[in-house]
């Protein structure tokens, strides 16, 4: 007899249940049903969101070449385990060609992503020529926890590249997964489990995006917010309202993600802020020097 | 401790090269229209309380002219111009500027009551160098942004403060008109006058017509501009309450949005500073421009060891502190913007007292006619107080002691803002750690209140997004096709 997977949260590196005890039944895409799927709570946003505001330190402080390897370990993860996606997806009712094609993007797309780690900030930094005796400098810098509501057009494609981008910053997320077709993605916490990212810098959490969407974009200490679109859209207008509250930096994604352009650099640099430094030069020898 | 006789011989900036005239239309497409409201109103000098001139009040018939003008400016002119020629009004403009850099100052002076010497040595050469230093982007927009075919977002609405009019004037046109957009502007209701002498420049340069407008008006007038929905871009610079009304606002629009909002950062001496600098800088930091400043250093935090001697040095320098007319160039602080804001610095100060703090002013005599407040130190200041909590804008300063330097990386940013910060001390190592800890948009690391035309400016949390100056400040006013 087949063993069957409980699907869980991932909160803090643990695969937890809800706090609510409640689940829902995941239907394939011809409505056979599936597994049950945590129906997390608010108070599941809440734990998650105080452990990637915990995680937050120590992921922005290790080195982008650190970050870089971890990502593109990632990548050697899934690629490992592609068989068993592929195969979950299939079972969720896509045909093969696509269940393949899906999780080969996400792979590359983990090893591009990987390779701007340690890149982007040198296209984005400046050293800036002010008109007075003073070094100035801009440099990025991580905003903190970022909201994320992930795509509810693909089971993992969306999701990945809505994250990647912003923890290869520094950031730490809470994620929302595809309300509907939410396995792939708490599957995938297995890989994230065992590829070296710290816990609690991904953070995912399965649900009505009615009920946990306004919680998440109201929540105090989330600094921005990744929205993808969904066929609510009254639903998310309303998050962007709540994250007004303290200036959630919000970003509406419309893109098609299995689209191969729907990746850049951008999508790393809309989740960094950019920071000003003056110091001022002594001027020796009328500044410049004797050669 | 020394009080010596600090009163100096005035000596008075001549306001005889401004040319006001009686009353004020609204520049739309190009020409001085009437407003459709009917109504002026009147703009005071807060130095005495005399009436400068009249006025447009802009209502929302205006301000949609004036967005039709702007856009079909962008149709018909601006948008089909090469980027050279665009930056070639810019430059055309920057040197006008220059050209008529005493007026401005003074009429700066005279309608804001900033001192002469910032007018006259800060704001009208940075606002100069900013339409300068924005004129050579406008050709150069590829390379700023390679592979990512940058262009104009449209029509741009612009809503700037009053404590740095034609300075945020200039921060907010000169990107917006080099990266090929059109723009309609609404300055504050108190200091609209250099905004008008801006138009009248923009006629001399010979500038297509709708290119810019000019709406005066208030805060409905602000409300009406954000309303219309045939702008592509809002930029505001102002209070954190405002800018979240006009985010929601915004909200299921496609309008692009930049917010420069309020702050309340911290100004942090470490025992190792050079105190007599530090002291210099902690001056600058909160009394520069009456500290209605939104990057003013408000928040003081001194290492314990050295807390006693600071103050003390602090309260001595206050004694020599020259609060008066700003027209004299002797003058470090002048008249407080409006009467309403001189309340609510009053309304705070009396609040510091409630709430158990010690406070230190020195002995000076104000103007018997005008809006002035002497320099404010308040010790004793909790953590939560709310005098060390909320914006002031002022010159109000509250002043903390830590003991290390966790304790001040968690007390500087313990707060809903995060513009700016100042880091003193000569240890090269904990300037960079300390300014990467700091959640501020700008660190000053052993200065304070420096600004530039090639510096991105903006904060982090509840002061905004989105930056100002710099390359990085193009971005605000493009958009990308990739």
């Amino acid at each position: 007899m087949e063993i069957l997977k409980t699907y869980k949260l991932y909160i803090g590196g643990q695969f937890p249940r809800t706090e609510s005890g409640r689940s829902y039944l995941v239907s394939s895409l011809a409505g056979e049903p599936l597994a049950n799927a945590c129906l997390a709570s608010r108070k599941d946003i809440r734990n998650a969101v105080q452990v990637a505001r915990k995680a937050h330190g120590a992921w922005a402080a290790k080195t982008a070449l650190n970050r870089s390897q971890i990502i593109y370990r990632i990548a050697e993860m899934l690629e490992a385990r592609k068989g068993q996606f592929i195969d979950e997806l299939s079972e969720a009712g896509f045909g093969m060609e696509e269940a393949n094609a899906e999780i080969l993007s996400c792979i590359d797309r983990c090893v591009y992503y990987a390779g701007w780690a340690d890149k982007f900030q040198a296209l984005i930094s400046s050293v800036n020529p002010v008109a007075s005796s003073h070094f100035n400098f801009s440099t990025p810098e991580p905003m903190g926890v970022v909201g994320v509501l992930a795509c509810q057009n693909t089971p993992l494609i969306g999701f990945i590249s809505q994250i990647l981008p912003i923890i290869i910053g520094g950031n730490t997320v809470v994620v929302l997964a595809n309300s509907k077709m939410p396995l792939s993605a708490i599957s995938f916490c297995e890989v994230l489990a065992t590829s070296d990212v710290p816990g609690g810098v991904v953070n995912v959490l399965t649900g009505s995006i009615d009920e946990l969407l306004p919680t998440l974009a109201s929540h105090m200490d989330v600094n921005a917010l990744s929205l993808a679109t969904v066929s609510n859209m009254p639903k998310v207008f309303e998050a962007q309202e709540l994250a007004i509250e303290n200036l959630k930096r919000t970003q509406l994604l419309v893109h098609d993600f299995k689209n191969q352009d729907a990746q850049g650099m951008e999508f790393i640099t809309d989740f960094q802020e950019i920071k000003t430094t003056w110091h001022p030069i002594e001027q020796i020898a009328g500044g410049a020097g004797a050669y | 401790m020394s009080t010596a006789n600090w009163d100096l011989d005035p000596s008075m900036e001549s306001t005889a090269i401004v040319q006001l005239q009686p009353k004020y239309d609204l520049f739309i497409g190009g020409c001085w229209q009437k407003p459709k409201s009917g109504k002026y109103f009147a703009t005071y000098n807060p130095a005495d309380e005399s009436v400068l001139s009249e006025i447009a009040y802009g209502n929302q018939d205006d301000v949609n002219l004036a967005v039709e003008a702007a856009r079909k400016a962008y149709n018909e002119v601006w948008s089909k111009m090469s980027g050279a020629e665009r930056g070639k009004y810019l430059f055309r403009i920057a040197r006008i500027m220059q050209e008529k850099s005493r007026e401005l100052a003074v009429l700066e002076t005279l309608d804001g009551g900033k001192p002469i010497r910032e007018s006259r040595d800060i704001d009208i050469p940075l606002a100069c160098n900013h339409f300068f230093y924005y004129a050579g982007w406008a050709d150069k927009l590829a390379e700023a942004f390679p592979g990512q075919k940058p262009t104009a977002l449209g029509v741009a609405g612009q809503i700037t403060p009053w404590n740095f009019p034609l300075l945020m004037l200039a921060w907010k046109i000169a990107p917006a008109l080099a990266c090929g957009n059109t723009v309609v502007l609404k300055p504050a209701e108190t200091t609209s006058l250099t905004a008008l002498k801006f138009a009248e420049i923009c006629e001399q340069a010979q500038l297509p017509a709708g290119v810019v407008n000019i709406v005066t008006g208030h805060g409905d007038t602000g409300a009406a501009l954000v309303a219309n929905q045939d702008l592509d871009k809002i930029a505001f610079t102002g209070s954190t309450a405002v800018g979240k009304l006009i985010h929601k606002a915004c909200i299921g629009t496609s309008k692009k949005l930049t917010l420069e909002l309020g702050g309340k950062s911290a100004n942090i001496i470490l025992e190792d500073a050079p105190i007599d600098q530090a002291v210099e800088g902690i001056i600058n930091a909160i009394f520069f421009n009456q500290g209605h400043v939104c990057c003013a250093g408000s928040r003081l935090f001194v290492q314990e060891s050295i807390a006693s001697k600071v103050i003390e040095k602090l309260k001595f320098r206050l004694q020599s502190i020259y609060v008066g007319n700003p027209l004299d160039k002797n003058t470090d602080i002048g008249a407080v913007n409006s009467k309403k804001q001189l309340e609510t610095i009053e309304k705070y100060i009396a609040l510091g007292l409630e709430e158990g703090a010690e406070i230190f002013q020195p002995t000076c005599n104000l103007p018997s006619k005008g809006y002035y407040c002497k320099p404010t130190l308040f010790t004793d200041v909790a953590q939560s107080a709310r005098i060390a909590q909320e914006e002031i804008f002022g010159p109000v300063l509250t002043i903390q002691t830590f003991r290390t330097l966790e304790e001040v990386v968690q007390k500087a940013n313990n707060s809903p803002y995060g513009l700016a910060a100042g880091v003193w001390t000569v240890n090269g190592a904990r300037i960079f750690g300390l300014s990467q800890q700091l959640k501020a948009g700008v660190v000053w690391a052993n200065t304070y209140n420096k600004f530039d035309p090639t510096s991105p400016f903006g904060g982090y949390k509840e002061s905004g997004f989105g930056r100002e100056g710099g390359r990085h400040g193009l971005s605000a006013y493009l958009q990308f096709k990739n």
